[in-house]
C-alpha cells in the first residue's frame, strides 16, 4: 500500500456526479454542420491548409500547427468545407475566432490510417506524430501533449495519469475509465516509453470505485507494471500540482514545472488519445463530454469536435427553464456566450443552468478578513491579500504575493461569507499583468529599433561626409595636374605666368584705390 | 606627535586608495536616472512631448527641465509611474498636451501608395518596408503608433487603425458587477454549495 500525502486546504462541494453516470457513453449522431475552430489548444492558432469548397476526408489535416506550442486540427468527418472565417467560439470573451465550417457528406470516409510501430521510431518522431495528430491535454487546459513530452524527456521518474476528476458534475473521465480502460493503459505505456519514466501511477478519487476497478483489471490484463491508486475525494485534488503532492509528497516549487522535480502529469483521456493516434493512426477527432445539469437525461456523449453544443443539449433534453450554459465544471468553468458554439477539444462538460439549480449570487459584501479563504487555499496563498491588491490595482504587490501560483480553483470564492467573486479579481489582475509585460516587451523592442535607427542615420551622415571629403581631395589633386611631371623649363614658364598675373592684380587694385581717392 | 601624524596620514592614504578604486570599479556611463525614466516611457518615439523621442524627454526630465505629464501614449498610469520613480506628486495632463488615444497602428493603403519613401524616412523604428517607386507596407508587429508617417505622405494613404480586441489580446475585466461569465461562475459556485 502506497503512502499518500495531502495538500493544504481544499473543500468538499456536493459532487453531483451520479446523474450522468447511470447510462453508458452514447455516440452522438452526425450533426448536419460542424464548425471546427483552428485554435482549440493553448498556444498559436493552426494555419488553415484547406479552402472553402474543398472536399475533405475524415481525419484529413485542415489546420497545420504553427509555432512551438501549437497543434494540428483535422476534419472530424468527410464532407465539404464551406467556409473558413471568424465564428463565435466557446471562450469567456464571447469573441469570434478563425473556424472551418464543414458540411458532412454522411459517408464517414477515412483518410489512410497508418498505425505506428513505436519501437521502430525515435522519440522525436513520435512527438511530431502526436503534434500532427492534434493530441492535446483533455483535462481542460488543452496544452499540446508533444510539448510536455519534449520538455520532460529524460527528466521524469514518475509518470502520473490524472483520473481524479475532482470537479462536481463532470464524469467524462470516470466513464472513459470504466468503459475503455485497456486503451488508456496502452496509451499510458506509450507515454512512459516516450518519457523513459520508471513508474506509472494513476490517481483516481475514491468516489469512482468502478473506474478504479476497471483500471486495475486492465493493468493486470496487460501485465504492465502500472499502479492505479485511490486518492481521497477533495476539491481540487485533480489539479496537477495538488495531485503530484498527494501521490508523491513532492511540491512543485513556485514558478517551476513538474518535470523540474522529476514528475510529469497527463490526463487519462489524453493517454487514451495517444493510444488512438499512434497505435491506430487516428488523429483526435472526437471526445467524451458530460452533458448534465438542468436536463432530462444527464449522460456522456462521444461527440465529434465541432458539434454544435445546442445539439448535444437537445439530445440530453434541456428543460424549458434553462437560462444559461456552462462549459467545464461549476467551479472553474465559464458561461458560454451562445449555445450554438461548437464543441472543442477542451470541452469536458456542458452544464445547463437554471435559477433553481444555480440561484443568483448574493450581492458581494466587504471583506471582513475572516481568513476562511486562507484555510481552504490549496496553493498556500493569502487570498484576502491578493484580493486587496487586485481590487486596488496594486499589481506589483499581488505578484510579490505569488498571484501566479493561484490555480483559480475557486475554493476561496466558495467559502467566502461575503460572497466576493475572488477568482474574478485574480483573473483580472493576472491578465492585466500579462498585458503590461507584453507592452513592456514591445517597448523594449521599439527602443532597440529606435536606437539602431539613430545609429544608422548617424552612420549614413558620416559616410556621406567621408565620401564628400574624399571627392574634394580628388578634385583638388586634379586641379594641379601632375605638377611633379613638368620639366624645369615648363615650371619656370608657369612661375613667370603667375608673377605676371599677380602684377596685373596689383595694378588693378591700385587703380581702384586711385579711383576712390 | 609624529606617530599621530603618521597614523592619520596612513589612514588618509588607505581611504583615498579605497575611494579611488571604488570610483573606477563602480563608474557609470551617463546618468542612470535617464535610463530608469526611459524604461518607464512607452517608447513610441512620437515626439508628442515636444522632445524628439523618448530618450531626449527622459534626459529633460532627469535634468529637471520637463514636467512628467507630457507623454500621452503613457497615459495617466505612465505619469503615476514617473511620479513614483522620481518621488514627486502626480500631475494630470496639461491643457497643451494631446489627450491619450487608444493604441493603434499605421496602415498603408497599398493601392494609393506611390512609393515616395517619405514615410520610410519618417519612421523612428524602421517599421516600414519598401523602395523608391515600389509599394510600401507597415510591419504591424514593429509599429509603435507614433503617427509620424502620416504628415509626410503626399497622397494621404496612411491611416491609423485602432488595435481591436481579439481572443489573443483579450483581458478579463474588473469585476464591477457579477455579469456574464462572472455571474455564471458565482452562481455556479453558489449552487454547488
Amino acid at each position: 500500500m502506497r503512502k499518500l500525502h495531502h495538500f493544504h486546504g481544499g473543500i468538499h462541494p456536493p459532487s453531483n456526479k451520479e446523474q450522468s453516470t447511470r447510462t453508458a457513453i452514447v455516440r452522438a449522431p452526425l450533426p448536419s454542420r460542424l464548425v471546427v475552430p483552428l485554435q482549440q489548444h493553448a498556444g498559436e492558432t493552426a494555419k488553415p491548409v484547406v479552402q472553402a469548397g474543398d472536399h475533405v476526408l475524415k481525419g484529413q489535416l485542415i489546420g497545420m500547427p504553427d509555432g512551438f506550442v501549437s497543434s494540428a486540427v483535422h476534419a472530424p468527418t468527410s464532407g465539404t468545407i464551406t467556409a473558413i472565417d471568424m465564428q463565435l467560439i466557446a471562450h469567456p470573451s464571447g469573441l469570434p475566432n478563425l473556424c472551418a465550417t464543414l458540411i458532412p457528406d454522411g459517408r464517414e470516409e477515412w483518410i489512410e490510417r497508418k498505425p505506428v510501430n513505436c519501437r521502430e521510431r525515435s522519440p522525436a518522431e513520435l512527438q511530431n506524430l502526436l503534434r500532427m495528430a492534434g493530441v492535446v491535454g483533455l483535462g481542460g487546459a488543452a496544452f499540446p501533449s508533444d510539448v510536455k513530452l519534449r520538455i520532460g524527456a529524460g527528466k521524469v521518474g514518475t509518470l502520473i495519469l490524472n483520473g481524479a476528476e475532482c470537479e462536481p458534475f463532470i464524469t467524462c473521465d470516470d466513464m472513459l475509465m470504466r468503459e475503455r480502460a485497456a486503451d488508456i493503459v496502452q496509451g499510458a505505456e506509450l507515454l512512459r516509453q516516450l518519457l523513459d519514466a520508471d513508474e506509472v501511477l494513476y490517481g483516481i478519487e475514491n468516489n469512482k470505485p468502478d473506474a478504479i476497478a476497471a483500471l486495475q483489471q486492465a493493468i493486470s490484463d496487460s501485465a504492465l507494471n502500472h499502479e492505479a491508486i485511490a486518492i481521497p475525494t477533495i476539491y481540487p485534488g485533480g489539479s496537477a500540482k495538488q495531485l503530484i503532492r498527494v501521490m508523491t509528497g513532492l511540491e512543485v516549487p513556485s514558478g517551476k514545472l513538474p518535470t523540474d522535480i522529476g514528475v510529469q502529469c497527463f490526463n487519462i483521456a489524453t493517454a487514451f488519445t495517444v493510444h488512438r493516434a499512434l497505435a491506430l493512426g487516428e488523429p483526435l477527432l472526437s471526445r467524451i463530454v458530460t452533458v448534465t445539469g438542468n436536463v432530462r437525461n444527464a449522460q456522456n456523449f462521444e461527440a465529434l469536435i465541432g458539434t454544435p453544443i445546442a445539439e448535444l443539449l437537445a439530445l440530453a433534453g434541456a428543460l424549458p427553464d434553462t437560462d444559461g450554459y456552462i462549459m467545464g465544471g461549476p467551479m472553474m468553468g465559464f458561461s458560454l456566450p451562445d449555445v450554438h458554439v461548437p464543441l472543442v477539444k477542451a470541452t469536458n462538460c456542458i452544464i445547463a443552468a437554471s435559477k433553481k439549480l444555480f440561484p443568483p449570487p448574493a450581492p458581494a459584501m466587504p471583506c471582513i478578513r475572516c481568513t476562511r479563504c486562507v484555510e481552504v487555499c490549496p496553493a498556500d496563498l493569502q487570498p484576502q491579500d491578493l484580493y486587496w491588491f487586485a481590487q486596488s490595482r496594486e499589481f506589483g504587490r499581488a505578484q510579490a504575493f505569488s498571484l501566479f501560483d493561484c490555480i483559480e480553483c475557486g475554493a476561496c470564492s466558495y467559502v467566502c461569507p461575503s460572497h466576493i467573486p475572488l477568482v474574478q479579481y485574480y483573473r483580472f489582475a493576472k491578465s492585466e499583468i500579462r498585458a503590461r509585460e507584453h507592452d513592456k516587451q514591445l517597448a523594449d523592442q521599439a527602443r532597440e529599433r529606435h536606437e539602431f535607427h539613430e545609429q544608422r542615420i548617424e552612420r549614413e551622415k558620416r559616410e556621406k561626409a567621408e565620401k564628400l571629403a574624399a571627392r574634394e581631395k580628388a578634385v583638388q589633386a586634379e586641379s594641379i595636374p601632375g605638377s611633379q611631371t613638368l620639366t624645369p623649363q615648363q615650371q619656370a614658364e608657369q612661375a613667370e605666368l603667375e608673377a605676371r598675373r599677380a602684377h596685373i592684380l596689383e595694378l588693378a587694385k591700385s587703380e581702384v584705390e586711385h579711383a576712390k581717392e | 606627535m609624529l606617530s599621530a601624524l603618521l597614523v592619520m596620514s596612513a589612514i588618509a592614504t588607505v581611504l583615498g586608495a579605497v575611494l579611488g578604486f571604488a570610483a573606477i570599479k563602480f563608474h557609470t556611463e551617463g546618468n542612470p536616472l535617464v535610463d530608469k525614466i526611459d524604461a518607464v516611457l512607452p517608447q513610441t518615439q512620437c515626439g508628442q512631448c515636444s522632445y524628439p523621442g523618448c530618450k531626449p524627454y527622459a534626459t529633460a526630465i532627469a535634468a529637471g527641465e520637463a514636467d512628467i505629464n507630457r507623454c500621452p501614449p503613457g497615459g495617466e498610469e505612465g505619469i503615476q509611474k514617473l511620479a513614483d520613480l522620481l518621488g514627486v506628486e502626480f500631475k494630470p495632463f496639461g491643457s497643451d498636451t494631446a489627450a491619450p488615444k487608444p493604441k493603434s497602428i499605421a496602415l498603408i493603403d497599398e493601392t494609393t501608395c506611390i512609393g515616395c519613401t517619405l514615410c520610410i524616412q519618417a519612421c523612428p523604428v524602421d517599421a516600414i518596408v519598401g523602395a523608391a517607386k515600389q509599394m510600401h507596407t507597415v510591419i504591424a508587429a514593429e509599429c509603435t503608433g507614433c503617427e509620424l508617417c502620416i504628415a509626410p505622405c503626399p497622397v494621404d494613404c496612411i491611416s491609423m487603425q485602432v488595435i481591436e480586441e481579439k481572443i489573443s489580446n483579450w483581458k478579463w475585466k474588473y469585476p464591477l458587477q457579477a455579469s456574464g461569465a462572472a455571474a455564471a461562475q458565482i452562481s455556479a459556485t453558489g449552487a454547488a454549495r
